[in-house]
């Protein structure tokens, strides 16, 4: 993408802005005007409301009404907080999960970058929101803020072992960590994907789909509880802590927050179709292949990344008003007694399969 | 280890249960009353706006003393012969010009009291609900029909009326002493 965006423009700079703030205003912004009116819309369907219905017919605009309220509001800072921190804070959370996106292959054509260590450089960067969640927290000087902060680091840092477990599985049966290579290793039809025991064939294939199940199962409720949703929300849990680390913050350092959240759940979404549902790939073939216009395959497959990833984004919702929160020693029950113990027997079984 | 694994089970199983149920509940009809376009519709007897019918109403005022806050009230003027008030819808002869007729809502408690004693039900209860004001005094309704220069020329011709009897009477009166005057000395001449 930058060098075709190079050839064009002829400015190496301006071409490199161009290409990293892509994403940003092509997907992050749209979808997260969607899927904040989504998850209201959700929300309210499954409490047999209606949601918001003033703002533009049904309340379609609502959320483009609060980003609107939002922008104009007071940037409130606190006489007691930590300026420096407080202020920094916001854009490290959100660098952190945007910056998740450079190594998401949207389509065979534009992937942010192209390095080989595609999955482990986005569990490296995604930390830095620990830091700036830690940040936020610590520099509110507030000690709700401080207790939601705290338990969103000792949460988000106790779910990266079994994500990265499951994560490890995948590399192992794929032997790459490069997540546009490990989607081509998937393509075609849909009993590729490797969910379904990916691309190989015979008897192991069978024999690798309930582990990858248990796999994916794993690995979705881990990145759950790394983007702090509900059953997993206890960082902000209203009912007990105002709401966490961001109860201090006002305006569009507040919007960053939720923007970082949002872009957080799709990304997390994205992994999840990449590693386990074909990434861009079309489930049945494409179209373009079948009437032979070239171009229009990586529309379809930006198409087909999409509708995966918005479907995980849905059940990530669904879920979050299913099930209600988690106490802070459940919390930890779940991660250590159970899906690290799991995802470990997982990867050793499917090592010994993948060996066979 | 069986606990282990059964807790497991029952953990997967029993959120998948939920998500069955709000996923049914995704098709359920809301039940959201959208308010200010659609309302529900009130009981019979709901109490809560007063109305006043002043083509019905006699003067009397009952329902001023029956309430219990003072929040009613009535002056009235009396007719002059000439003048024709007609009737009422139940056949009353109205009588009295209503020259003010105010209810202070803010202060009504709702308790009905006024309506009940009305000789010619023209006071009751309605269902209207929505009357917030941004001032208090639009809250104090008036229900007179009558221009204030209508109530100033029924009063003066209330005044002038009965400065016209008071005159005749003592025109009549100063007549009576006059002829029982003249007669007396008549009786004396006699
Ligand atoms: S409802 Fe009760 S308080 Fe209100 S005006 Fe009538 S008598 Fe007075
Ligand atoms: S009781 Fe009825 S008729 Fe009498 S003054 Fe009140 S409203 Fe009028």
């Amino acid at each position: 993408m930058y060098e075709i965006l190079t050839d064009i423009i002829g400015n190496q700079i301006v071409a490199y802005v161009i290409a990293a703030a892509l994403p940003l205003f092509v997907f992050i912004l749209p979808f997260a005007l969607v899927a904040v009116l989504a998850e209201r819309k959700v929300s309210a369907f499954m409490q047999d409301r209606l949601g918001p219905m003033r703002t533009g017919p049904y309340g379609l605009l609502q959320t483009v009404a609060d980003i609107l309220k939002l922008i104009q509001k007071e940037d409130i800072v606190a006489s007691d907080t930590d300026k420096k921190l407080f202020n920094l804070a916001p854009i490290l959370v959100f660098a952190g999960s945007y910056a998740a996106f450079a190594a998401i292959p949207f389509t065979s054509a534009y992937i942010g970058s192209s390095a080989d260590v595609g999955i482990f450089f986005i569990i490296a960067i995604s930390s830095l929101v620990v830091a700036g969640i830690l940040m936020a927290g610590w520099a509110s000087n507030n000690k709700y803020s401080l207790l939601g902060s705290m338990r969103s680091v000792a949460q988000i840092i106790s779910y990266e072992i079994p994500a990265a477990l499951v994560i490890l599985t995948m590399v192992m049966l794929t032997g790459t960590l490069s997540l546009s290579e490990m989607t081509e290793m998937q393509t075609q039809y849909f009993w590729n994907w490797n969910i379904f025991g990916g691309a190989e064939t015979g008897i192991v294939k069978i024999l690798l789909i309930p582990f990858m199940l248990v796999g994916f199962i794993i690995f979705y409720i881990s990145s759950l509880a790394e983007v702090n949703r509900t059953p997993f929300d206890i960082p902000e849990a209203e009912s007990e802590l105002v709401a966490g680390y961001h109860t201090e913050y006002s305006g569009m350092k507040f919007a960053m927050f939720f923007l970082a959240e949002y872009a957080n759940m799709f990304a997390v979404s994205a992994i999840v179709v990449a590693l386990f549902f074909g990434g861009y790939h079309s489930p049945f073939g494409y179209l373009g292949n079948a009437i032979g216009i070239d171009w229009l395959i990586p529309v379809e497959q930006l198409f087909w990344f999409t509708v995966k990833g918005t479907f995980f984004v849905i059940v990530q919702m669904w879920l979050r008003w299913t099930l209600p929160r988690l106490r802070v020693d459940q919390l930890m029950n779940v991660c250590w007694k159970y899906l690290i113990p799991y995802a470990f027997v997982n990867l050793i079984i499917v090592g010994i399969l993948t060996l066979l | 280890m069986k606990q282990y694994l059964i807790n497991t089970w029952q953990a997967i199983y029993t959120v998948l249960v939920g998500m069955k149920i709000t996923f049914k509940h995704l098709f359920v009809p809301s039940v959201t009353i959208q308010y200010p376009d659609v309302k529900q519709p009130m009981v019979d007897r709901v109490r809560n706006r007063l109305f006043v019918n002043m083509d019905d109403c006699i003067g009397c005022d009952q329902c001023a003393r029956a309430c219990p806050v003072n929040c009613i009230e009535i002056e009235t003027v009396k007719s002059v012969p000439p003048e024709d008030l007609g009737k009422t819808s139940q056949g009353k002869k109205k009588a009295l010009w209503v020259t003010k007729f105010d209810i202070d809502i803010a202060k009504c408690c709702y308790c009905s009291l006024c309506v009940y004693p009305c000789p010619t039900d023209c006071i009751y209860m309605t269902d209207s609900y929505e009357f917030s004001e941004f001032e208090r005094n639009d809250l104090i309704y008036k229900f007179a029909t009558l221009t204030p220069e209508e109530t100033e020329e029924k009063k003066a011709n209330f005044e002038k009326f009965q400065a016209e009897k008071e005159a005749k009477k003592a025109a009549a009166a100063a007549a009576k002493a006059k002829a029982a005057a003249e007669s007396k000395p008549d009786d004396k001449k006699e």
